[in-house]
Parts: structure tokens; C-alpha cells; sequence
């Protein structure tokens, strides 16, 4: 069950769904392919963690089975739950058709009364092959809840007490997205292959932003990356990422904006910086001067190339 | 791995049970937590594999008496002195006492695991006094003794190396308990507050259909704990003990993430781990390079923010910053940044041997703009103190305490005042803080 030939072929096939994918993901990504093993992706909250499960669901065309972590969770929303209605229901039902002498209460835990939930789910078979698992920011369970997927990513099984173990019908593409707000467990990582997902470079993220904000102009989307690239380098409680990039240049299109001015910079800096110390170092004369600079350089880029 | 075996055996004696019982007690007087069913085991393992083979008898101990990679060194260690000569108690005192003592007391860097050691091998097994005074340096039993009550209320900075040895073991019997709060997760409870239905159908189909109600409720878990500790010159004298500190709420607690910082901030937390007091403040030695150096308290602060505040201060997580506060350089950004490390956490605890000073008040800069971001100001200059503070973690009231709120006052004042006079930039509280401690 091999999605992709080569890498090139991994990296070929977002591309033209509206992802670009770096080397280092697209290797990950083909091995975790080839070898049934989870993608374990770390980074910054807005690189597109999430994103790459929904565009691998669109190129492979499965199903994604999506399991949203928060603390607390636990097998009753994650991996299954036995349907209690029904099962009280089935009690008086034995009890009226019953003997006196027979137990009322025979077989209560059964696979019809088995509510699944993503997890299980996950392991049914699939008319359109084997689904996409998304365990998305795992790092918002408790550790908990990452030993119960021990067994799940090693041997594609679930163990129910009352019931036995289910196994995988083909085992499902698993990717796991942490935002590292914790350290995620050695024995978890160890069953996945792991990728940082970092910020892109410039020219990955312009390539982003053709795909995405087509309607800014060249001119915009040009100073847009370079502002952000350099408030990157600006040490900043919390760097913007490539999901602010976006909306900042899809802001600035509803503002009919065609290229950045220190007003609208100032007056949209909600968008890109949401914490208020970075707002209050950046906003004003320090924005008016990363401004200059950037709309100096690519002045400057434009007259060598000419 | 190559297995190096430190031995080696000149006459294997019939009295094996008898000498295998020795170093079993050995390796207990040196910290290993060993039963009698692990000797038994040994004795029989021993016997088992015969001493002819040095090789052997090594393994075979080794397995039976070792449960924890941390504990091998210091067996390794046991193992050499004790099987080098059978009759190890003249001989080995003998031996090496002489030199060790004379190392001991002069010369600082002797090898920690040797010293502990040797000071099991100093105890005759007659001679029991001296090492049950050590294990009553409890805080149950505080004020029993006049000596025991002088060492809990004297200054860490004034006391002798013996004195240290004996604060360093009170310390390691200290099992502080960390603040919890209440987790998402639910446990059976018969007055619990919720219905638990999987119990209840379960209980109903073993009883044939009698459906009682089972109930659960919610548990507590331990929040997160995050140290951060200065290690400057001017807390030269404390940094060693609260090292051992530091240790002794890791090893009691899983989550406790732990930082050094004089010039630069180093992530100590994996080193801490390690089960042995000694090797733990060993490897943190051979790690951080700005021991007893100046202090940039505002850089490390940021440097923890930037890099480290979002992976260690999830889930509710306490702060302890350890620090006497005083930075020679003016960083207006210091109040920036312990506002945001305020903001991260829980709970903010400043703790501060120089508060044992009764005529302590906020003066200098960075001491004025710490204190206004903190929720908790307390003294850690002693073993009392450490014990105090351990009570109030365990019990963590959120209000803050009068005294401290007082000063808070004064230092809004005072910077606001500094604010209004510019030109007004020397630190008239620098000096005479700094009298205080010397």
C-alpha cells in the first residue's frame, strides 16, 4: 500500500493540492508512508501542522478521522464507549422474557452495544482504504492518555477488557501534531518518526502566499514575507507564523491595501503579534524602520536583477 | 558495553554467606535500598556460580543487588574496596580512612561517592549513636536537641563543612509536597459526586441485572513545579545546598523542571533526575561554567521566557525563583520580563536568603522591580526555613501575605518617584544590602 513512489512524488502531489512541503517534511512524510508508521510533527502554533493531514486526506483521497487532544481526555471520548441506554434497556428486556431462575443480565458487553469513537473508528475497515488519523496537539492530553496509544501505534490494536482486542483491518496513516507546550514521552516518540516543523524561508513562504493570497498583488506579497521574516528574527515572545502571514495578506486585500504603509502596518498588527509586549515593541517607530528596510532591499533585489 | 570488573578476589573464604551479609549492610549504610530477600538471593546466587570466578561472583551480585543503573557506581566502588581483602573492616579502615579524612578536610573536590563511602565504612556498626543522631535531623523532632535546634535555624553561609554534611541529609529527608489542583480524570469513589456507568453495568451483569449506581470523583494531581536559581558570586555560599534542594523536590516529584543561571540560564532538569544526590550535583558541576560569577538576572529571565516558559510552565505550574535579587547592571527590561514569567505561572515564589534580615527592605533596583511581581516572598537561609517553606507549598494559599504587599507598596512608590526624577539613576540600596551580607 504504497501512496508514493519517490519523495519528489510526495512533494509533487501537495504542491499541486496547495501545500509546499520542505525536504525534510516530504522525507518524513514518504517514510512514514512506506513504512506504516506515525508522523510525529512538532512546531510553533500557524506552520501547518494540522494542515498537512488535511492535504494528505485531499491527494490520497481517505477519510480523515480527526481526535481534537484537551486535558482530561480520556478512552470514553477517545477510543470507545459502551452505549449505557441501550444496555439498561437490554437488562429489562432479559428480565421480562426471562425465567426467574435465569440471570437477568446476560452478555451486556457486546460489539452492537460499542459506541466508537476516533480511535477505534480509525481501525475499522474502510471502503475508500485506510483512513487518516489526526491526534492533533497531543501535547494538551495528559501523559496519561499518551501511554494508552502505546499499544495503538505499535501494533494497531485496541484492547477492550469486556471484549478482547480489535486489531486494524490495514493500519491507518497516523499523524500526530504536538505544539510542545510539554515534553511528549521517549517511548511515544520512539514508535513515531518525528519532523520539526519550522518556519519557512523566505522563498517558501512566498510560493505560500502565491497559493494562498493570490488576490495581493506581487508588490505586497513581497514586503508582506519580508516583514514577517524579519520580525522573526526579532525575538519576540511569539513569533507570527505562516498562518498570520496569510491572514495579515488577506487582511490587507479586504483593506484594499496594494503595498504596506507604517500606518496600516500599526493599525494591523493585531493580526500578525498577539501578545501586547510584542505589540508595544514593534508597533510605531520600530515597525516604521523594519518597513524602510524591507521596502530598501527589495528596491535594492529589483535593481540587480534589472 | 564492555562490563569492567573492579576486583579481585585473593582467597576465597568459606565464610561467603557470612561476608556477602557484610557487604549487603555496606551497601546499605552507603544509601542502597536492599531487603533480606535480595541477600538471601545473593548468597544463593553466589553459591550458585562460585567464587572461583571473580567475573562471576561480580555478575551474580550485581544482579540480584543492583534494581537501579544509578545505584552501579557506587557498587562498583563498594564492590572494589570490600572484596579486595575479606577482612575488609580493620583493613579498609586502616588503609584508607587515614587518607580520605586528611583529603576530606582540606581538599573540597574529593571524589563525592568515595566520601560517602568511607564515612559508612568510618561508622563501627557498635558505635550507633553517631548515625542515629544523623537520621534524627528530622523536622518532627525539631527542638529535641539543642544542637539539632541550632543547625535548623543557622545560616547555610555560616556553617562548617561538617554542619553542611549534616543540613545535605536533612535535606535529602525532607520529601517536600508540591500545591495540587484538581485533573480532568475521575476515580471510583463511594462519595463521589459522579455517576461512574461503566462500573455500575459492570457490577449489574455480574449480579444478574441489579443495576446499583457506582460513583466516582474527581482526582488532584501535583502541579508542576519550575526552579529557578541563581548561582552567582553573592549566592556563592547557598548554591551548593540548594542544589540538594533542588534534588530532593525532583526526585519526590515528577514534574519539576530546574534552571541555573549567573550569566547565562542552563536547563539542569535531566541532570537533577539522577537518583544519587552526589552524581546529580556532580554532572550539574561539570555542566554549568558561570558558578560564583556576576548576575544577569534580567538576560536569563528572558533567555527562560523566550526558550523555555511555553514548554515547562503548562498545566498550572508553581515557580520558585531563587535569587538574593541584586544585579549590579540597571536592566530597565528586568521589570518586562518578570512580569511576563509572572504572568506565565501559577504562583510566583521569590525566595530570598537575604530576607533574613530584619531590617530588610526593598531598596536597591532590581530587588524593588522584583518584588512587584511576585506572589510569595520568603527566606531560605535555613533548614527551618526550607521546612517552612515546604509547609507552605504543600498548603499554597493564593493571598498574599500583608508584609509583603507592604513592600510592594513601597517599591511602586519608589520607582515611580525614580521615574519622576530621571537624572535620579544611582541605587543608594545597593550598599547596604550588600553589608548585610558580608
Amino acid at each position: 500500500m504504497l501512496a508514493f513512489d519517490t519523495v519528489e512524488a510526495v512533494q509533487r502531489e501537495l504542491g499541486s493540492a496547495g501545500y509546499i512541503a520542505s525536504d525534510g517534511l516530504a522525507v518524513s512524510l514518504f517514510l512514514a508512508l512506506a513504512k506504516q508508521r506515525a508522523l510525529f510533527l512538532e512546531g510553533e502554533a500557524g506552520v501547518g501542522k494540522t494542515e498537512i493531514a488535511k492535504m494528505l486526506t485531499r491527494v490520497l483521497d481517505r477519510d480523515l478521522i480527526r481526535l481534537q487532544c484537551y486535558e482530561g481526555l480520556d478512552i470514553n471520548q477517545a477510543a470507545y464507549e459502551w452505549n449505557y441506554a441501550r444496555q439498561l434497556v437490554e437488562i429489562q428486556a432479559q428480565r421480562q422474557s426471562a425465567e426467574n431462575e435465569k440471570p437477568a443480565a446476560d452478555n451486556l458487553f457486546r460489539e452492537d452495544f460499542l459506541i466508537e469513537r476516533p480511535l477505534l473508528r480509525a481501525l475499522r475497515a474502510n471502503p475508500r482504504g485506510a483512513p487518516i488519523l489526526l491526534i492533533d496537539e497531543i501535547d494538551r492530553a495528559d501523559e496519561a492518555f499518551e501511554a494508552y496509544l502505546l499499544e495503538l501505534l505499535s501494533d494497531w490494536q485496541i484492547s477492550i477488557p469486556e471484549l478482547g482486542t480489535i486489531a486494524a483491518a490495514t493500519p491507518p496513516i497516523v499523524i500526530i501534531t504536538s505544539n510542545r507546550t510539554r515534553e511528549i514521552h521517549d517511548a511515544l516518540k520512539r514508535r513515531c518518526f518525528y519532523h520539526w516543523v519550522d518556519y519557512p524561508s523566505r522563498e517558501v513562504e512566498r510560493e505560500i502566499l502565491a497559493l494562498k493570497a493570490p488576490e495581493a498583488g506581487a508588490v505586497l506579497q513581497a514586503q508582506v514575507v519580508d516583514f514577517v521574516q524579519t520580525l522573526r528574527g526579532q525575538q519576540l515572545f511569539k513569533s507570527p507564523g505562516v498562518a498570520e502571514t496569510i491572514d495579515w495578506a488577506q487582511a490587507l486585500v479586504e483593506l484594499n491595501c496594494v503595498a504596506l504603509d507604517p500606518q496600516i502596518v500599526d493599525s494591523t498588527m493585531g493580526v500578525l503579534l498577539k501578545y501586547q509586549d510584542d505589540i508595544g515593541r514593534i508597533q510605531g517607530s520600530e515597525a516604521a524602520r523594519i518597513l524602510s528596510e524591507v521596502q530598501a532591499a527589495l528596491v535594492q533585489g529589483e535593481l540587480s536583477r534589472a | 558495553m564492555i562490563e569492567t570488573v573492579p576486583t579481585r578476589i585473593s582467597h576465597p573464604t568459606p565464610k561467603l554467606d557470612q561476608n556477602i551479609m557484610l557487604f549487603v549492610r555496606l551497601l546499605r549504610a552507603i544509601g542502597l535500598k536492599l531487603g533480606s530477600a535480595s541477600m538471601l538471593e545473593a548468597i544463593d546466587a553466589a553459591k550458585t556460580v562460585g567464587v572461583a570466578d571473580k567475573d562471576f561472583l561480580y555478575h551474580a551480585l550485581v544482579s540480584c543487588l543492583i534494581k537501579r543503573r544509578e545505584d552501579k557506581a557506587l557498587f562498583d566502588q563498594a564492590f572494589y574496596l570490600f572484596w579486595q581483602n575479606p577482612k575488609f573492616h580493620e583493613r579498609i579502615r586502616d588503609l584508607i580512612l587515614p587518607r580520605i579524612k586528611a583529603a576530606g578536610h582540606q581538599q573540597e573536590d574529593v571524589e563525592p561517592m568515595l566520601r560517602r563511602l568511607t564515612d559508612a565504612l568510618a561508622d563501627p556498626p557498635d558505635d550507633k549513636p553517631t548515625a542515629a543522631e544523623d537520621v534524627e535531623i528530622d523536622f518532627d523532632t525539631e527542638g529535641t536537641a539543642a544542637d539539632i535546634d541550632r543547625l535548623q535555624h543557622k545560616d547555610f553561609e555560616m556553617m562548617s563543612a561538617a554542619e553542611m554534611l549534616h543540613a545535605e541529609q536533612a535535606i535529602a529527608n525532607l520529601q517536600p509536597k508540591l500545591p495540587r489542583r484538581s485533573a480532568r480524570r475521575s476515580k471510583l469513589s463511594s462519595r463521589g459526586q459522579f455517576i461512574a456507568m461503566r462500573a455500575a453495568l459492570q457490577h449489574a451483569e455480574r449480579q444478574g441485572g441489579m443495576v446499583i449506581p457506582k460513583f466516582c470523583s474527581v482526582i488532584t494531581k501535583p502541579r508542576p513545579l519550575v526552579i529557578l536559581c541563581d548561582i552567582s558570586g553573592s549566592m556563592e555560599h547557598y548554591s551548593r545546598i540548594m542544589l540538594h534542594f533542588i534534588h530532593a523536590l525532583t526526585s519526590n516529584h515528577p514534574q519539576v523542571s530546574s534552571f541555573l543561571f549567573g550569566t547565562r540560564l542552563t536547563n539542569i532538569s535531566r541532570q537533577m533526575r539522577h537518583r544519587d544526590v552526589d552524581e546529580a550535583v556532580h554532572s550539574v558541576s561539570h555542566l554549568v561554567d558561570d558558578w560564583a560569577g556576576g548576575t544577569r538576572i534580567s538576560a536569563s529571565l528572558e533567555a527562560f521566557n523566550q526558550d523555555w516558559s511555553r514548554r515547562v510552565m503548562g498545566q498550572g505550574a508553581i515557580t520558585l525563583l531563587i535569587t538574593d535579587g541584586l544585579d549590579r547592571n540597571r536592566d530597565d527590561a528586568l521589570g518586562i520580563h518578570m512580569k511576563r514569567l509572572h504572568k506565565s505561572t501559577a504562583a510566583l515564589l521569590w525566595l530570598n536568603p537575604l530576607l533574613r534580615f530584619d531590617g530588610f527592605a526593598p531598596k536597591s533596583h532590581s530587588v524593588r522591580t522584583i518584588i512587584q511581581h511576585v506572589d510569595h516572598f520568603l527566606p531560605i537561609h535555613s533548614l527551618q526555613a526550607m521546612t517552612d517553606l515546604t509547609a507552605i507549598l504543600a498548603k499554597m494559599q493564593t493571598r498574599r501575605d500583608t508584609k509583603l504587599a507592604e513592600w510592594q507598596a513601597a517599591a511602586r512608590r519608589a520607582s515611580l518617584a525614580a521615574d519622576l526624577m530621571p537624572g535620579h539613576a544611582k541605587e543608594p540600596g545597593y550598599a547596604q544590602e550588600r553589608e548585610h551580607t558580608a
